[in-house]
Formats: C-alpha cells, structure tokens, sequence
C-alpha cells in the first residue's frame, strides 16, 4: 500500500469522490477554453465592436473639441455665444491643417445635406482667426448657415460620446431640431423598404423550400435505406457543389441567350428572350436551390422517426388518406417543419453572394447594403447599425431555433 | 417498395404516384443547374449555347495556364488547409472537454461556439474587417486563416462531438482501470475509434473555407483572392468559358469530398458495428 493511499486513507471516500470530479471538471473546461479564447479574438470582439461602432460619435468631438466644449453650455435656443464661435474658428482651422476637416464634414452632412460645402468653404475662406470678438460676424459673412440654429444643433447633436443617429436611420426615423425622434425625410427613408424586401424574399424561399422540399423528404423517409441512400446523392451533391459554382450554372442557364430561353425560342413558344436572371425571378430560383437541402435535411430527420403503424392505425379506423395525412402524419413533422423554415429564413435573411449575382438593383438584400457601406461609402456607423439589426433579428430566431432543436439531435440540417 | 410503403388503396396509390412524380421533379431541379453546366466547359466556341459546334479542352488549358487562376487555387489550397487543421486543432480539444464538462453554463458556451454559422457571413465580414484592419490583419493570409477557422470550427465540433457520442466511454475507463495515463488512452483507444469522426470534420472545415467568398471580399489584398473571389468577379463581369471549367472543377473536387466523407460514414458505421 502506498504512502499516498494511507495518508489519504482518514479523507472520507465522498468527499475524494467529489475532489476527483472537480478535477475532472476543470480539465473539460481547459480543453474548452482554448477554442472560446480564439472565438473571443476572431468574432466575439469584432461583433461587439460592429455593435459598438452603431452607436459610437467620434469624428465631431474629435475634430472639433473646442466647440464641442464651447457648446456644452447651449442652452439649444437661438444662437451660441461669441465665444462658440470663436471656438469653431479655432477648431476648422486646426483641422484643415490637419487635414481633418472632411472627417467632421461628413458626419454633419448626415445630418443637414450641404453641411460638407459649408465647413469645407468656411475652412477655405477663413485666412486667420477672426479678432476677438468678431468671429461671429466673420463666420456668418463666410457662409450664413453659421447664422442658424440647426448648424449648431447639427454639431451639438453629434457632439458625442455616442449617439442613436445611425440604429434610428437604420429604421427610417430622425431626431428634429428639438431632439424629438421623428420620421426620416422620403429620400433617406429607404431601409424599412429594404428590411422588407429582405424578409419578403426570406418568407418566399422558406415556402418555396418547404412545398419543393416536402414530398422529397417524404419520399426519402419512405423508401428502403439502400434506395433512399442512393437518392440522398440528388440532395447532397448540390448541397456540397461550392455556391459560386451552383449561382454561375443558373446565369448560364438562365441568361437570355441561356438554354431555357433557347429551347423555349426553338420550340416556338416564344419569340423574344424572356427575362429569367438579373431580377427577383431570378433570385427565388438560385436561392431555392441553394437553401432547398437545408429544409430537406432535418424534414428527413424528423420523418424518418415516424412510425408508420400511425397511419395504418388510422386507416384500419377508417380515415380516408388524406384525413390520415392532415391529422395523423403531418402533425408528427410539425418539429422538423420548424427546424427546417426557421433554418431557411434565417440563412436567406443574412444572403449576400447569390442576390449580389442575379438580382437586380431592385431585389438587393440588407446585406448588400452593409456591404456597400463598409467598402463604398465608408459609412462604418451605417453599415454597423444595419448590420446590428439583421444581427438582432438572426439572434432571436436562432435561440427560437435552439429551443426547437433543443433535445432532438438535428444536426442533420447542418451539412451532415 | 418498402413494407412500409405497400399502396393497398387506389387513393394511396395515387398520392403516392404523385409524390414519386413531385420528388423526381425536385431531383431534377437540384441536379440540373449542376449537369447543364458541364458539357459547356468542353465546348469549342466561346458562346454558351447548346448545340455545341465541337469539343475542345481548351478551356481547361487556359485554367490551368492562368497565372491568375493558379495563383487564386494555391491561395484556396493554403488557406483551406491552415484554417482546417487550426480548427481541427481547437474543434477536437472542445469536443472532448465539452463532452465531460457538466455545468449550467454548457448551453451559453455551446451557443457561443455554434454561433459563427448562424451570423449572417456579411456581418462577421464587417465585424472582422473593422477589428482585423488596425491589426494589421488584412490583406494578408493569417487574417483569413484566422477568420475562416472561426467559421469551419462548429462544423468541426458537431461532427466531433457527434462521433464521440457514439463512442463507448467504458473502452477509456478500462484502458485507464489498466494503468494507462489519458494521452496514451487517448492516443492508443480513443483517437483510433473516433479518427473518422474527425476526418469528416477536417473535410467539413476544408469545405467551408474553401467554398468560402464574403471574408475574402472584405480582407484579401490582391494577392490573396481565391478561386471562389475569382470566380465572383468573373461572373460579375462576364462568364467565360473558362469558369465554367473552373467550375466543373470545383464540382469534382465536391463529388471527392462527399464520395471520401461517405466512405468514412460506413467505416464508422462498420466500427460501431463490431463494437455492439
């Protein structure tokens, strides 16, 4: 006997018991953590920056720091004092030596079209800084917008630390003058269109998967596992064919000088090309066909565990087939009919690549837009405040989601 | 026809009829963009139209003496496999721990580690680009590496963890019962019954990097653009015969993996088998 076992011998057996368990537990976490380190490095953070950036005002405190000191004490009724002019002077000179200027002036033009033009020729015009006491009659000489009040509730509002500007654009409303959230002017209100285009086509997919996807997955719950084996290629080999590969096939067959337009236009049926590819036509079909084995997936899963003695029950009490199928089978598929819908929607809502390729302007998705404005327009806080909302919708039918899948083993929607 | 499937009605006979009909139709659909496409990388002329005047492998030649299309498949090859073994690496070690780990925060942690293959790929691409750019991050392979492992590894961990459901822990506990310390259990019983599990998870994680384009879009200098980011501009711009090569390619490339990951399927399934 050891010296170890006999020294640990007057420890009652429970609590070593337990003390080997901790240990246990603590080597599981160890193995975890490495993995949620790197995810805390590679997508966490860089996710709750997106967040942060959506709200985060940092180009006018930055630029300007004297005005926006100077106006702490605006009261927001008339115009600021002499000595907040005075400031302003100060600041666009500094930055237009610096080269900061255009930073500030395109924050303010976000919030007044032609606030560019004002800072940026104030900036030109103003040689050196005005006397003191005049910069408020130098200023307004300049530009006149210096003599309104919305040019400086402009910069007082993106005074900063952070501000509700960008994830209120994002859904088509505004601060006035006063601060009040109100509707955005027509030609700027333009994203609810957007996030209802997007959850429209969302919505057209995950029905078009579902009724395209149904009988297949029917069929292949009902067939002998050597004959449904060899059918699941059909769903697999497009599921595995790269993306690229599979949007590439539909322009080509879809194109006016494409096979569809061809055979229809040797057949006679038709005497012009028909427009398939570059609009919303286009977009359901690539997108059906791309999103259509992540609904085949788990309705397989769920239909394969139904037993068939259900509907010869029902048959031998009498149902009629199609009474069987509505109340006996088709409520059995509810869960794989969820897994699968919820699945759908939410990678459709979140497409960029196939909608970027064959649709049009009009058919493009909140994605296409956050990608613009990250790489065009370097809009960042935009860009963030769209992508904060599609994160926020993606979330919260994810944990729906889970909570269906919860208990089920349905990874078979998940490429296995 | 299946026992279970015996038609005894006309009315069943014919809902069934019909399914078969509405499923083939189905089939076609999903094969047919994928099948169309193939002969036209053989065609003789530069339009991509059916009848095809004549075969000619002329479009592969110019795949694979593109300059450009090499450099884009070497940079998928490097990239693919870098992102892979990293996220085999973290993957494999997750599963196991997470396999022993019992605690009531298990569902967030799960959470956390299945969520880069919900996020929309476009928001992760922004998130990363704003992160990864002040790094010195972008434009270079390790941030791509880096970011496409984050995506392939829930797919590493489900299939992991998966397989090390099935495995039978009391074959560990003897080896352990036997005087074995648990890297040589691991190394000697455990790696060898799971090691298909883990093939799959490798191919899987290949897969997802290699098929990958919204990251690349957002962090690839020139340099770095892949055979998918390739592909995406020339489609942008016109499609030439030569993608539809590439294409034919990539799709025998798919057909490898799959046929490979079937392969690995029944091996286990057989391993299972003789387990019982």
């Amino acid at each position: 006997m050891t010296a170890a076992f006999v020294a640990g011998a007057d420890v009652p057996l429970k609590r070593r018991l337990k003390r080997a368990e901790r240990a246990r537990q603590f080597r599981a976490l160890g193995l975890v953590l490495p993995l949620l380190a790197f995810l805390l490095f590679t997508f966490v953070v860089p996710l709750a920056g997106m967040i942060w950036k959506s709200a985060d005002d940092w180009e006018v405190p930055q630029v300007m720091p004297q005005t926006v000191a100077a106006l702490k004490q605006w009261n927001g009724q008339g115009l600021p004092d002499e000595a907040a002019f005075a400031a302003l002077a100060a600041d666009i000179r500094t930055a237009r030596e610096a080269g900061t200027l255009a930073v500030a002036a395109k924050r303010l033009n976000y919030i007044i079209n032609g606030y560019r033009t004002t800072l940026l020729s104030t900036g030109r015009k103003l040689k050196e800084q005005p006397a003191p006491g005049t910069a408020k009659a130098t200023l307004i000489e300049i530009a006149p917008a210096w003599g309104e009040r919305e040019s400086w509730t402009a910069i007082k509002s993106a005074s900063g630390p952070v501000t509700s500007y960008y994830l209120l654009a994002a859904v088509d409303l505004t601060r006035n003058a006063d601060g009040a959230i109100v509707a955005a002017p027509p030609d700027q209100a333009i994203y609810r269109d957007v996030f209802i285009r997007t959850f429209t086509i969302g919505f057209g997919v995950t029905a078009l998967c579902l009724i395209l996807g149904f009988p297949v997955a029917y069929l292949l719950a009902n067939l002998p596992t050597g004959r449904s084996n060899l059918l699941m290629i059909f769903v697999l080999l497009p599921f595995w064919t790269s993306l690229l590969v599979r949007t590439c096939a539909w322009i080509v067959i879809l194109q006016s000088e494409g096979i569809v337009n061809g055979s229809l236009q040797w057949l006679g049926v038709i005497d012009e090309p028909l427009r398939l590819i570059y609009n919303r036509f286009g977009v359901y079909m690539a997108m059906t066909h791309v999103l259509l084995p992540f609904m085949i997936l788990p309705l397989y899963s769920v239909m394969r565990g139904i037993s068939p003695a259900y509907m010869r029950a029902a048959a031998s009490l009498g149902a009629p087939p199609t009474t069987a199928f509505l109340r006996i089978y088709l409520p059995q598929t509810i869960p794989g009919i969820g897994a699968g819908c919820l699945l759908v929607f939410i990678l459709a809502i979140g497409y960029y690549i196939t909608p970027a390729l064959v649709g049009g302007a009009a058919d493009q998705m909140i994605s296409s837009f956050i990608a613009f404005y990250t790489t065009e327009t370097v809009n960042w806080g935009l860009a963030s405040a769209l992508g904060a909302v599609l994160l926020l919708s993606t979330v919260v039918l994810a944990v729906v989601y889970g909570k269906l899948a919860l208990g089920r083993q349905t990874t078979g929607g998940l490429k296995n | 026809m299946s026992a279970n499937h015996s038609p005894q009605t006309a009315s069943q006979r014919i809902a069934w009829i019909t399914t078969v009909v509405a499923a083939t139709l189905v089939f076609i659909f999903l094969m047919a963009p994928i099948l169309a496409i193939v002969p036209l990388s053989f065609s003789s002329s530069t339009y991509l139209t059916y009848p095809l005047p004549g075969l000619s492998l002329r479009w592969y030649e110019d795949f694979l003496g593109s300059a450009r299309w090499m450099n884009a498949l070497k940079n998928s090859v490097i990239i693919g496999v870098a992102s892979s073994m990293l996220s085999m690496a973290l993957g494999t070690l997750a599963s196991l721990g997470l396999a022993q780990w019992k605690s009531k925060w298990k569902p967030l942690v799960l959470a956390i580690v299945l969520s880069p293959m919900v996020v929309p790929v476009v928001i992760t691409a922004v998130g990363v680009y704003f992160f990864f750019a002040p790094l010195g991050l972008t434009g270079n392979y390790l941030g791509l590496i880096l970011v496409h492992t984050a995506l392939a590894t829930p797919f590493v961990v489900i299939t992991v963890s998966a397989t090390l459901q099935s495995f039978d822990m009391t074959l560990a506990r003897a080896a352990a019962s036997l005087g074995a310390p648990p890297l040589l259990t691991f190394r000697k019983v455990i790696l060898p019954l799971i090691l298909p599990g883990l093939a799959s998870g490798a191919l899987f994680a290949f897969a997802t990097s290699f098929d990958e384009v919204v990251t690349v879009l957002f962090l690839a200098g020139p340099e770095q653009r892949t055979l998918p980011r390739e592909m995406f501009s020339g489609i942008r711009e016109n499609i030439s015969p030569t993608i539809t090569a590439v294409a034919v390619v990539l799709t025998v490339i798919s057909v490898c993996m799959l046929s490979t990951l079937e392969i690995l399927r029944r091996r286990n399934e057989r391993l299972k088998g003789n387990a019982e």
